[in-house]
């Protein structure tokens, strides 16, 4: 070994020990400037290389600068090497307890009687019906009179109707309407065949007990063409029950009824078994009255302007809080209106629930 | 309507058993509400004899009967101190259900003997309230007779009669439905002229004949009244009518049998010899009486009716005394009793519609008024007196007047052209001419080949009873729903394809979106009534007399809502009640502004009552500015123009809270929305704790997007500066009574084209900030365009924000 390797050996083992006593990123950085800084000590030996003779150069260069290099190197490495101590320590300090509740955040929802309604207008939206809406408060003429009923008819009390006060000075009562036929009226005062609409919204009758509300809602349709029969009627009210319900079909039946604006009328119903205490349609011997429909009244169609020699159809309407009821298996009608936050909770929808034919209606 | 399957075979030849008739009906339109079967609970129940008794071995009051049962001899162990050797009774098998016991038997010993059966009592059978030991039967009754028939128990049917079909509330009328269904055959009754014995002392006048157009009476004399025959009771009580005396359920069975209402009065008590049919009368008005005084009547309920001249009157006494109301009740007055030997018969025609008028108005309703009212067949007049007349005398002897008949009546419907091809055009059923014409034929429609060269190939007549057909489409439903229902074809509509775009308008897509984005931020969607109470309305700038409903369901639901909001609150205070103080809330919904079709609006109302429980971490966000992110959000979501929206605040309307409200509006014509705290005096007067926030968007005030004409969806080039926005900030000091928003507004307005946003990091009263200011420190966000700002260009867009910022009263904060 030539007498200049002893010095450096010295020097590198005091700096090897100081660099691993360190227990400080700061202390690291004391070593670094001492051996590595402007005025330290193995940077004071590659400033002297310049003044040594060529040999010397030659010799002691490599040493110097492998003395350098394995300093760095240990020093580097006892950096990272406390810093991620330090990281781990200060991590360890910053602690929190997440078994703590979060804020709470309100839960939103749509109703019951909403969602359905949009079920209802996705299934016949695909079917080519279009929506139709009209005033809650009517009058005479489009709630009954357009509709075949009679001036003072018995029917007309069937309706239970709302009227709200006479005129001062025309003496007219306006009413609430008890279906949403005024709709249908309208549109065909204002359109002309072929027409296919559904028409949604409020009715209002005066009856109020478990399974009656003084308010409540319906879907109506109407199809209006040249050749629309009662078979037309069948299918499009079987696939819209069988849709309506998530079923493959319905074991359904039409019953001969009566309402004035409609000839014939039907009544549909659907196989069921209630005998579980829930509701399971296809099965049993029992019958589900779901919806009224018919061809429409040739009078109704002469009232709107309609020639019923060249045009016919059917219409038909339900009770949307009703099958809601039916499908989501909700007991009571009256809660429907009475926005209980528990019942909205529990009956309520999420928003994201909007019926599409990829997910389905809900 | 109710009807026992005794009485309808009277009309109608048939072996079909009882549920097959009431599916039969059902699927012809007389939709079954109920059959109640008691023969089906007596079936288990036979005639049995007993042959021994002897005593108990193991009982002093219990015997050990052998009985002869349809079952062959049987021992059975009797309690009833009646059972005696000889006796004939009643035989219950094991397995049988006791419908007064509510048990089944089983077999198993009484004190050590085994009982194979039970003898039993009528009121084990609930055929009697009380017995006396089971039940003692005629010995000549043979054993093994079924129960059911020996105490004529037998199934009763009752179903809705819709309002076309008053033929349907007598039994022929139900029987001949049944007939043309193929249930069986109808028997055809005709009914035979009985001669007068002299004329009828009594005359008839009809003076209103557009309320009773024709009216036929006879008198019968010598009659002897009294309770009716017990076939004639059971014939009535089955359908839970009551047996009053012969006269009077004379009139009752008719009226059930073929829909045929029918009068009584006793003669004794009829005053002068001149029936008048009219209207109700006022007396002359008279200083004392201003308006004059209207009749009376105290009808056979007893109760006294204010007769007007809209209703229908049978006076005596030359036209003076009501005696009755024309179609609905008689009088008290002359009644029928046991002492009752001469009688006036009438059988009349009333107008359906005053008919009706009349029940509604005097809330009086009976079986004669619930027909006339529907429509009773006029051709039934004289008929129905004839067999009226038949029937009394069977029942009460006497001797009839010639019928005096006044008036005629209405015309029978007419005939019209009828094409049988029109049923499948209508039906989609294809039916064979014949067959067509059988169904009708068999509802007593004639039909008639219409002269060659006709378009049309029939001539229909439609039946007297059918005054509710008038046209081809009836007869389609009369064949359909004979032939039946269940062979409508399944069609499906023709194919439209699948729609270009939605089906919805935009003002519905709207209302869609509304709906699911506020659910999405933690609203509930609550459907409330379209009504509330007037001075609720009131209190919410409604209330008008003409949005009053005449007829409420409750008093406090008595007026169309102005605004959805009140609904809201008062929700928001129940569920307060119940313990769920913190609740949000929207309802998407009409609010009806006045009486005419375009006054009614469509609302979004949103209310939050905020109430969050306590929290570790502290309060959240500001409940006001919360809500006024979620208004301006959804309206963001349905497309509101919200960048230019102005927000005025002091012109709220006096429901909201003056200092914490105000409006979004599109000028101040069209206000878009309010928003803002609830005024404490109207959740007071709504029994609500304050605070309640709430929004209320009219989105009829919502401008709809402009969709320029050839537009596509297409979207244009996005704004994607490459520059980095640079942010500076300022203070300005502003009076209190100066908005936040306007000097917000003012220093966006400083460079529209580099100024990309204006936020409000701190508002600072306080040190430094003179007493009635504030201190609102904005941090503005500088987009640059072209190329980096200098500095020079940076001073200069400051000067031009704090020369804005002057205008509306900001000065830089030093």
């Amino acid at each position: 070994m030539p007498d200049s390797a002893a010095p450096l050996a010295v020097l590198e083992l005091e700096l090897i020990n100081a660099i691993g006593s360190a227990t400080t990123v700061a202390e690291v950085e004391a070593v670094r400037v001492a051996a590595l800084g402007k005025t330290g000590t193995i940077s004071g030996l590659l400033k002297g290389m310049g003044a040594l003779s060529p040999d010397a150069r030659r010799e002691q260069g490599p040493m110097i600068n492998g003395l350098r290099d394995r300093v760095s190197a240990a020093l580097a490495g006892k950096k990272a090497e406390l810093e991620a101590a330090e990281l781990d320590a200060r991590l360890k300090s910053e602690h929190i307890d997440l078994t703590l509740p979060a804020r709470p955040r309100r839960k939103g929802g749509v109703h019951p009687t909403m969602q359905v309604m949009d079920e209802m207008i996705a299934l016949f939206a695909e079917m080519g019906f279009a929506v139709a809406e009209g005033p809650d408060i009517e009058d005479d003429f489009h709630n009954f009179t357009a509709l075949n009923f009679p001036p003072k008819h018995p029917a007309r009390e069937m309706h239970d109707t709302f009227f709200l006060k006479p005129d001062p000075e025309t003496g007219e009562r306006k009413v609430l309407r008890t279906h949403t036929s005024p709709v249908q009226v309208r549109t065909m005062m204002s359109q002309t065949p072929p027409i296919r609409i559904i028409a949604p919204g409020r009715t209002f009758r005066k009856d109020s007990d478990a399974t009656h509300t003084p308010m409540f809602h319906q879907i109506e349709g109407l199809v209006i063409g040249k050749d629309i029969h009662m078979g037309h009627l069948k299918t499009t009210l079987e696939t819209f029950v069988a849709r309506f319900f998530e079923l493959d079909g319905v074991d359904a039946r039409f019953r001969p009824h009566h309402f004035p604006f409609t000839e014939p009328s039907a009544e549909m119903d659907i196989r069921c078994d209630r005998s579980g205490g829930k509701l399971v349609l296809n099965e049993g011997d029992d019958w589900l009255e779901i919806l009224g429909c018919g061809m429409v009244h040739p009078n109704v169609l002469r009232s709107c302007g309609i020639d019923p020699d060249e045009w016919q159809g059917f219409a038909f309407g339900m009770g949307v809080d009703r099958m809601a009821m039916l499908k989501y298996g909700v007991p009571d009608l009256r809660p429907m209106f009475e926005a209980d936050i528990r019942w909205l909770a529990h009956y309520g929808f999420s928003a994201f629930a909007a019926p599409n034919p990829a997910s389905g209606l809900s | 309507m109710k009807f026992t399957l005794s009485w309808l075979k009277d009309h109608l030849e048939t072996d079909a058993e009882v549920h097959a008739i009431a599916e039969a009906m059902t699927m012809a339109g007389l939709e079954v509400e109920h059959v109640a079967d008691p023969a089906a609970a007596l079936a288990p129940f036979t005639v049995a004899k007993i042959v021994s008794a002897t005593r108990h071995p193991n009982a002093d009051r219990l015997q050990v009967c052998q009985v002869e049962t349809i079952d062959g001899m049987k021992e059975i162990v009797c309690g009833a101190p009646n059972a005696r050797a000889g006796l004939t009774t009643i035989y219950a098998p094991i397995g049988a259900y006791v419908p007064g016991l509510g048990v089944t038997l089983v077999e198993k010993p009484v004190r050590g003997v085994v009982s194979n059966g039970m003898l039993c009592s009528a009121s084990e059978l609930n055929l009697s309230d009380e017995s006396d030991g089971i039940q003692e039967l005629p010995p000549e009754i043979p054993v093994g007779t079924p129960v059911a028939k020996l105490f004529g128990a037998e199934p009763v049917i009752d179903f809705e009669v819709t309002p076309n079909r008053p033929d349907w509330l007598g039994v022929a009328g139900i029987a001949r439905d049944l007939a043309a269904a193929g249930v069986g055959t109808l028997k055809h009754y005709d009914v035979a002229t009985v001669r007068g014995a002299f004329p009828s002392p009594i005359s008839v006048r009809l003076d209103s004949p557009e309320m009773c157009p024709v009216f036929a009476g006879r008198v019968i004399r010598g009659v002897q009244n009294g309770p009716s025959p017990a076939w004639l009771q059971t014939r009535l009580t089955a359908i839970g009518l009551r047996s009053i005396n012969r006269l009077v359920d004379v009139t009752n069975l008719i009226a059930y049998d073929r829909a045929r209402p029918l009068h009584v009065y006793d003669m004794a008590r009829l005053v002068g010899s001149g029936i008048v049919v009219r209207a109700g009368q006022i007396s002359a008005a008279t200083p004392s009486q201003e308006g004059g005084e209207h009749e009376h009547l105290i009808a056979l309920d007893g109760k006294t009716y204010t007769v007007d001249p809209t209703m229908c009157v049978v006076a005596d006494a030359g036209g003076e005394r009501p005696i009755g109301l024309g179609g609905v009740m008689g009088g008290e007055s002359t009644g029928c009793s046991d002492e009752t030997t001469d009688v006036f018969l009438e059988s009349a025609w009333f107008d359906p519609i005053v008919t009706a008028q009349t029940g509604r108005t005097l809330t009086i309703s009976s079986d004669a008024q619930y027909r006339f009212a529907r429509g009773v067949d006029p051709a039934s007049v004289v008929p129905g007196i004839e067999l009226a007349t038949r029937l009394i005398l069977d029942l009460c002897g006497g001797e009839p007047s010639e019928i005096v008949l006044a008036g005629e009546h209405p015309a029978n419907p007419l005939p019209f052209a009828f094409d049988p091809a029109y049923v499948k055009q209508l039906s989609g059923m294809d039916l064979a001419d014949d067959r067509i014409g059988t169904i009708l034929g068999q509802l007593g429609f004639l039909v008639t080949a219409a002269p060659v060269g006709s378009a049309q190939p029939w001539i229909v007549t439609p039946p007297s009873w059918r005054r509710d057909v008038e046209g081809k489409a009836d007869l389609v439903e009369e064949v359909a729903r004979i032939h039946g229902f269940q062979h409508l074809p399944n069609i499906p509509l023709p194919d439209q394809g699948a729609p270009s775009k939605g089906v919805l308008n935009p003002r519905q897509a709207r209302v869609r979106i509304a709906r699911r984005a506020l659910a999405a931020m933690g609203y509930a969607e609550a459907v409330t009534w379209s009504f509330t109470k007037q001075d609720i309305a009131a209190l919410f700038g409604g209330g008008d007399e003409r949005l009053l409903v005449d007829n409420p369901i409750a008093s406090d639901l008595d007026c169309m809502r102005p605004s959805a909001l009140p609904n809201l609150i008062q929700a928001a205070a129940r569920n307060a009640a119940r313990g769920h103080g913190d609740v949000a809330l929207f309802e998407i919904g009409p609010i009806y502004l006045g009486d005419q079709p375009n006054d009614q609006r469509t609302v979004i109302a949103g209310l939050i009552s905020p109430r969050a429980a306590r929290h570790w971490a502290g309060s959240g966000d500001d409940a006001l500015f919360a809500l006024k992110a979620d208004l301006m959000a959804v309206l963001d979501a349905v497309g509101a123009p919200t960048a230019s929206l102005q927000l005025a605040q002091g012109s709220n309307r006096d429901w909201w809270h003056p200092g914490r409200s105000a409006r979004l509006q599109l000028g101040p014509k069209t206000v878009v929305a309010e928003f803002g705290a609830v005024h404490p005096r109207v959740l007071k007067a709504l029994d609500a704790d304050g605070p309640i926030l709430a929004f209320e968007i009219v989105l009829d005030a919502v401008p709809e997007p402009r969709s320029k004409a050839g537009a596509t969806k297409a979207r244009g080039n996005a704004d994607l500066p490459n520059l980095m926005p640079l942010t500076r900030d300022f203070a300005f000091v502003v009076e209190d009574d100066k908005a936040a928003g306007d000097l917000v507004r003012a220093v966006q307005g400083a460079d529209k084209a580099l100024i990309a946003e204006v936020r409000v990091f701190d508002v600072y009263r306080g040190a430094g900030v003179p007493e009635g200011s504030r201190s609102v420190a904005l941090e503005v966000v500088v987009q640059p365009r072209e190329a980096t700002l200098t500095e020079v260009e940076i001073e200069a867009l400051s000067s031009r924000i704090v020369t804005a910022a002057a205008k509306v009263g900001g000065t830089l904060r030093s």
